[in-house]
């Protein structure tokens, strides 16, 4: 079977003048199977960001390609969910305002949202529900929490059904409790879904708590050093010392590109 | 608590002209050179009549010509902030135009349009203008690049995003804008007709002035000061009703 997401030999160089130009990405190759959850971890500023906005196709490569479900990548693709470090919700529109706001602009739901919208708020619900938030959908995102945002952002990243979510540190900011409840909200919905997942992170517990494969990204010109396939089932318990031993030598290994 | 924070502007209102009131009575003021409140008070009685129907016409004029601001300023502030190149071409020619005086184009305007209505209206418009435009272009700016990243992975045209997302965002940036031009439109009508008018209250203050009619002076200007804060208060509250979401509940810090 043929990689899902398939990055190739891509560099990335964003332009500046002379001297200032970056080059955030050299060499990167990561290929990704249909339903696979992978983390990618590195150091800040090694080019995660910049690698999720080359499989989203907001940006193109310098050099090399990325396929995703079987095509060149060459614009937006239009079937990705993302959600970031911070939420953004709008704040002119009701919880489930936002979590719709996917629907009016990706096709085929955009040209009969209207017609539609009760059945389409249905479906916002029931995911709300299935994040916790039942019982929010009419609140403004000003009246939740941090935690509560994050997870109405899950649900706008999802309510399209998108084949590939691209999540870039989206539990970044949350305390430890929350962060941990939001691990099993996102494994409950990748399992009970089945699509394709590329979080991003720097968290080496999150990513081997949730993660099919980690890989391991280079500092600046960042590309993927190592790569480690993680076999436990799920639930995973962060304290099994199988985990605890993989957390040690991911972060050894990521120790040791730094130095490098 | 919430009762004297009310009656607070009333308060010290009241006390500033009892100030006043006592102090132009101990210093022995002549009356034209400061008249004191209460002859204040009787000129803006004796004297309604012209008081009001000047009034009436600077009203309007500075109406017509906020207008004209709220839209050519809402329409170039859309144009400088959801165009990278209108930005670069026109913010620095904006800039230019603002730090010049207005009063310096008030001849010019005369020459062209007469004593009339046309150069208070074009002046008000033209003080006004631009706190319109700097704000909806910075409200429309400053959307959020993950926000628009969501977006345009979905393949979101220019025009969805602004209206989706840029125009809603930026209308708290607009109303503010327009608490602030109202009443520079104000300004700018006063200024065009004590340069150059035929009616309006700059005109009768004007012509007052002439007459060494001190009172009246003042009685204008309390009219000008009381119009400003009722346009100020209508447009406080506009923006209250249109975008209770920016304040986020409670927004004073004390
Ligand atoms: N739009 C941009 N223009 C110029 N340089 C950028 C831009 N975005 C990111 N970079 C640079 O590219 C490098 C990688 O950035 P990024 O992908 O955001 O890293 P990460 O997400 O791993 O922290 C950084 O050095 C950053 O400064
Ligand atoms: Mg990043």
């Amino acid at each position: 079977m043929k990689p899902f997401v398939e990055i190739s030999d891509v560099s990335l160089m964003y332009p500046g003048a002379g001297a200032s130009e970056t080059l955030a990405l050299e060499h990167a190759t990561l290929a990704i199977d249909k339903g696979e959850f992978v983390a990618v971890v590195g150091p800040s500023g090694c080019g995660k960001s910049t690698l999720l906005k080359l499989v989203s196709g907001l940006h193109a490569p310098t050099k090399g390609g990325v396929i995703v479900a079987g095509h060149e990548v060459a614009g937006p693709i239009k079937i990705v969910g993302m959600a970031f470090q911070n939420p953004i919700m709008l704040p002119w529109r009701t919880t489930l305002d936002n979590v719709l706001l996917p629907l009016e602009i990706v096709e085929p739901h955009a040209s009969r949202f209207r017609a539609n919208r009760a059945s389409y708020a249905e479906k916002a619900r029931t995911l709300l529900g299935a994040v916790g938030l039942d019982g929010f959908a009419d609140s403004y995102p000003w009246q939740l929490s941090g935690g509560m945002q994050q997870r109405a952002s899950l649900c706008r990243a999802l309510i399209h059904e998108p084949d590939l979510l691209l999540l870039d540190e989206p539990f970044g900011a949350l305390d430890a409790f929350t962060r941990e409840e939001l691990w099993a909200v996102l494994r409950d919905l990748w399992k009970a879904r089945q699509f394709t997942v590329i979080l991003v992170t720097h968290d080496l517990t999150e990513a081997v708590y949730l993660a099919d494969h980690v890989h391991v990204c280079s500092k600046r010109p960042g590309r993927i050093v190592t790569s480690r396939k993680v076999e436990m089932p799920h639930p995973r318990d962060k304290y099994a010392p199988d985990f605890v031993a993989l957390v040690r030598e991911l972060h050894n290994g990521i120790a040791e590109v730094r130095a490098a | 608590m919430e009762k004297l924070e009310r009656a607070m502007p009333w308060l010290f209102v009241s006390g500033l002209l009892v100030v006043w009131e006592l102090a132009a009575i101990g210093f022995k003021v002549p009356v034209f050179i400061l008249p004191r409140p209460t002859v204040v008070a009787q000129a803006l009685v004796l004297q309604w009549g012209p008081i009001l129907e000047n009034s009436w016409v600077t009203l309007l004029r500075t109406l017509i010509g906020f207008a004209i601001a709220v839209v050519a300023g809402g329409l170039l502030g859309v144009a400088i902030g959801s165009s990278r190149l209108v930005y670069r071409g026109l913010y620095p020619v904006l800039i230019g135009f603002n730090s010049v005086p207005k009063v310096a184009v008030v001849p010019v305007f005369v020459i062209w349009f007469g004593t009339g209505a046309v150069p208070a209206v074009l002046t008000a418009f033209l003080v006004s203008f631009f706190p319109i435009a700097v704000n909806v272009a910075t409200g429309l700016a400053t959307v959020e690049p993950e926000l628009l990243d969501v977006l345009r992975s979905l393949g979101a045209r220019k025009s969805q995003i602004l209206i989706k997302i840029g125009l809603p965002r930026s209308l708290p940036y607009f109303f503010a804008s327009l608490k602030i031009a109202i009443t520079l439109a104000f300004v700018g009508t006063i200024i065009s007709e004590t340069v150059a008018g035929s009616a309006g209250i700059g005109y009768l203050m004007m012509a007052a002035t002439a007459n060494f009619d001190t009172p009246l002076v003042f009685a204008g200007l309390f009219v000008i000061a009381i119009l400003g804060i009722v346009m100020y208060a209508i447009f406080a509250v506009a923006e209250q009703r249109m975008t209770f979401w920016a304040k986020r509940g409670d927004g004073m810090m004390v």
